[in-house]
């Protein structure tokens, strides 16, 4: 078979056009990074041009919406804090043991069973965990905390944290697995016992990643809108008690972008901020989780 | 000797004793959230089975709870996915294709692929705030069905991108090889060989992702999509509303019977959404076992 130099190279343009476009395609992820630090930033920046950097970290009241305006973000930054150490508080200890349980212990038939339902648990629609939260969570800690307001941090923290509890067990059963087996048995020859050998072998080995698991777990959780909207109410509030309402800044931005805001407002200017704010937490924790899981990684490859 | 017998057997037996507790602690924690998924459908299932009849299903948004129905809602959530698959399926398993078959390891290459990490993480709310300033007022296009699918594509392109590269890893290199041994070109191979071979794994992905598109609320709610929407969307540019958006705006009415619509509307929601995760781990698990056995 002859091969005449014009195929060749018809063909070698099809083959340059195609890489081409895919190459668009995976760029294309760039442009939107871009994007989002370009409109944030913008708008962030026009943001402070009419309120004070200091006023914005130090005032301690959040109310942009009122007449009497103050911009202070801690009430907002403390609402998130709350109901996103409310869920660590019950995702860690449940996503560790779980975990254990699922890597060392389970038989591979209940792991196959087990494994999907948490995974289903993950994507459960978040305006059903606030339904949940408000109407079926709520209802039943004011029995047995009777001077629980409708909406508080509590419920909607305790809901966040069985949501984020696949991220902890599934990245954390992920390290415990690639802890090299030959560690377990030079602990089991010693005389150690399954659990000895978990707890002091397993989890120790595997700390870097179960920490990106928590990191990246928190992460989601500041992050997390409705949830919150729907259950942990509308006031923002400087308040670490758990039985109290509190706003947190997604549940803000969500406020704004209910009512009637015009553009070109402070109101409007303010979600930038806010916007800015919850951006730079969740990607700065994302950056550490990464950073920790890749180093594991590394250390057992 | 025998002295010393004693104590290692009640240490043996204490260790026993400890597996044994922890066994019953490590069940009870799986048992809490196994519990708690339970308690939530029962408790949507129980309220919202009531409330959801024909009726409900074809009737638009009212002022009286009993004569409120989902269906602007129901339309809206398959237009905006049916919208938002068609952009990020193929611009997802274009990124996929390249990073995987052609992409060199140079910096470059790596500070994409740490990019869609992050962009994984971004928080859904974030991509609405860039899709309220990006589409619905620098491009005009208003709080209409395709500002709101934009947006939902940005929001679920990492997830497609990391779900096909994996699915594309899993190809064999072996297969490529043989490809590329008969003259194959590189998208001749990939086109012909390595994407039918991945596709049920990149299908679980978009599957996975489409799910998470249907229940996506915040993004949404930034872009303007309207929670009292009394008609079918006409096109790209009408206003619409989606099924999460109806539900909270039911959830956040001071009245009981809107609760009942919103449980209804929430029984709606799962089904699809458990019917779209069940289809997805059914699929995976087809597929691994085809390939084990392939490998074999």
């Amino acid at each position: 078979m002859i091969i005449n130099s014009s195929s060749v190279q018809i063909r070698k343009i099809k083959e340059n056009t195609v890489q081409a476009i895919l190459f668009g395609c995976a760029i294309f992820s760039v442009f939107v990074t871009a994007g989002i630090i370009g409109v944030l930033s913008f708008e962030t920046f026009e943001f402070f041009r009419e309120v004070s950097i200091i006023e914005f970290f130090t005032d301690t009241q959040w109310t942009p919406l009122f007449t009497q305006k103050h911009f202070g973000i801690a009430p907002l930054l403390c609402g998130t804090f709350l109901t996103s150490a409310i869920a660590l508080i019950v995702a860690a200890p449940l996503g560790i043991l779980t975990s254990v349980y699922l890597s060392e212990y389970a038989s591979p038939r209940v792991r196959r069973v087990i494994k999907p339902i948490l995974e289903i648990l993950a994507g459960v629609p978040t305006v059903i965990y606030g339904y949940f939260a408000l109407l079926f969570v709520t209802p039943l800690l004011q029995k047995v905390l009777p001077d629980l307001p409708g909406f508080n941090a509590l419920s909607p923290g305790i809901v966040m944290g069985i949501m984020i509890l696949p991220i902890i067990s599934s990245l954390s059963e992920d390290a415990m697995y690639a802890v090299p087996q030959s560690l377990r048995n030079a602990a089991y020859a010693l005389g150690s016992s399954k659990l000895q050998v978990s707890f002091k072998v397993v989890i120790p080995s595997a700390f870097s990643g179960i920490t990106a698991s928590f990191i990246l777990a928190i992460s989601r959780a500041i992050g997390e809108t409705m949830l919150v909207a729907i259950a942990a109410g509308q006031m923002p509030n400087l308040t670490l008690n758990p039985m109290e309402s509190v706003m947190t800044m997604t549940t803000f931005i969500v406020q704004v972008s209910l009512g009637d805001t015009q553009t070109g407002t402070i109101e409007y200017k303010t979600i930038f901020a806010v916007g800015t704010m919850l951006f730079l937490l969740t990607f700065g924790l994302n950056i550490i989780g990464h950073k920790l899981r890749k180093r594991f990684r590394e250390v057992y490859a | 000797m025998i002295q010393g017998a004693q104590p290692i057997q009640k240490i043996i037996a204490a260790q026993k004793r400890n597996e044994a507790i922890f066994r019953v602690v490590a069940i009870a924690a799986v048992a809490i959230s196994l519990a708690t998924l339970g308690a939530l459908l029962f408790d949507a299932f129980s309220d919202g089975l009531r409330r959801l009849d024909w009726q409900f299903l074809t009737s638009f948004p009212s002022r009286k709870p009993e004569r409120a129905g989902i269906l602007a809602a129901i339309a809206g959530s398959f237009y905006v996915v049916s919208l938002t698959s068609a952009i990020s399926i193929p611009l997802g398993i274009g990124a996929a294709v390249y990073l995987e078959e052609y992409a060199k390891n140079n910096r470059f290459n790596r500070m994409i692929e740490v990019n869609i990490t992050n962009l994984a993480g971004v928080p859904s709310i974030i991509y609405g705030i860039l899709g309220l300033e990006l589409f619905v007022r620098m491009m005009k296009l208003d709080r209409s069905l395709m500002a709101g699918a934009l947006t939902l594509s940005l929001l679920a392109l990492p997830t497609v991108i990391i779900s096909a590269r994996e699915a594309i890893r899993t190809v064999p290199s072996s297969i490529r090889q043989a490809a590329y041994a008969v003259g194959a070109t590189r998208w001749q191979t990939t086109r012909d060989h390595v994407l039918p071979l991945a596709f049920p794994g990149i299908m679980t992905g978009i599957i996975l992702a489409i799910s998470r598109a249907i229940g996506e609320t915040a993004p949404l709610i930034m872009i303007g999509a309207l929670t009292y929407v009394a008609f079918l969307p006409t096109g790209l540019d009408s206003p619409f509303t989606v099924m999460p958006i109806q539900i909270f705006n039911w959830v956040s009415r001071p009245q009981k019977g809107f609760f009942e619509c919103a449980a209804a509307g929430i029984v709606v929601l799962l089904i699809l959404t458990l019917m779209l995760n069940g289809l997805a781990i059914i699929l995976r698990n087809y597929y691994q076992r085809k390939f084990s056995v392939r490998s074999l």
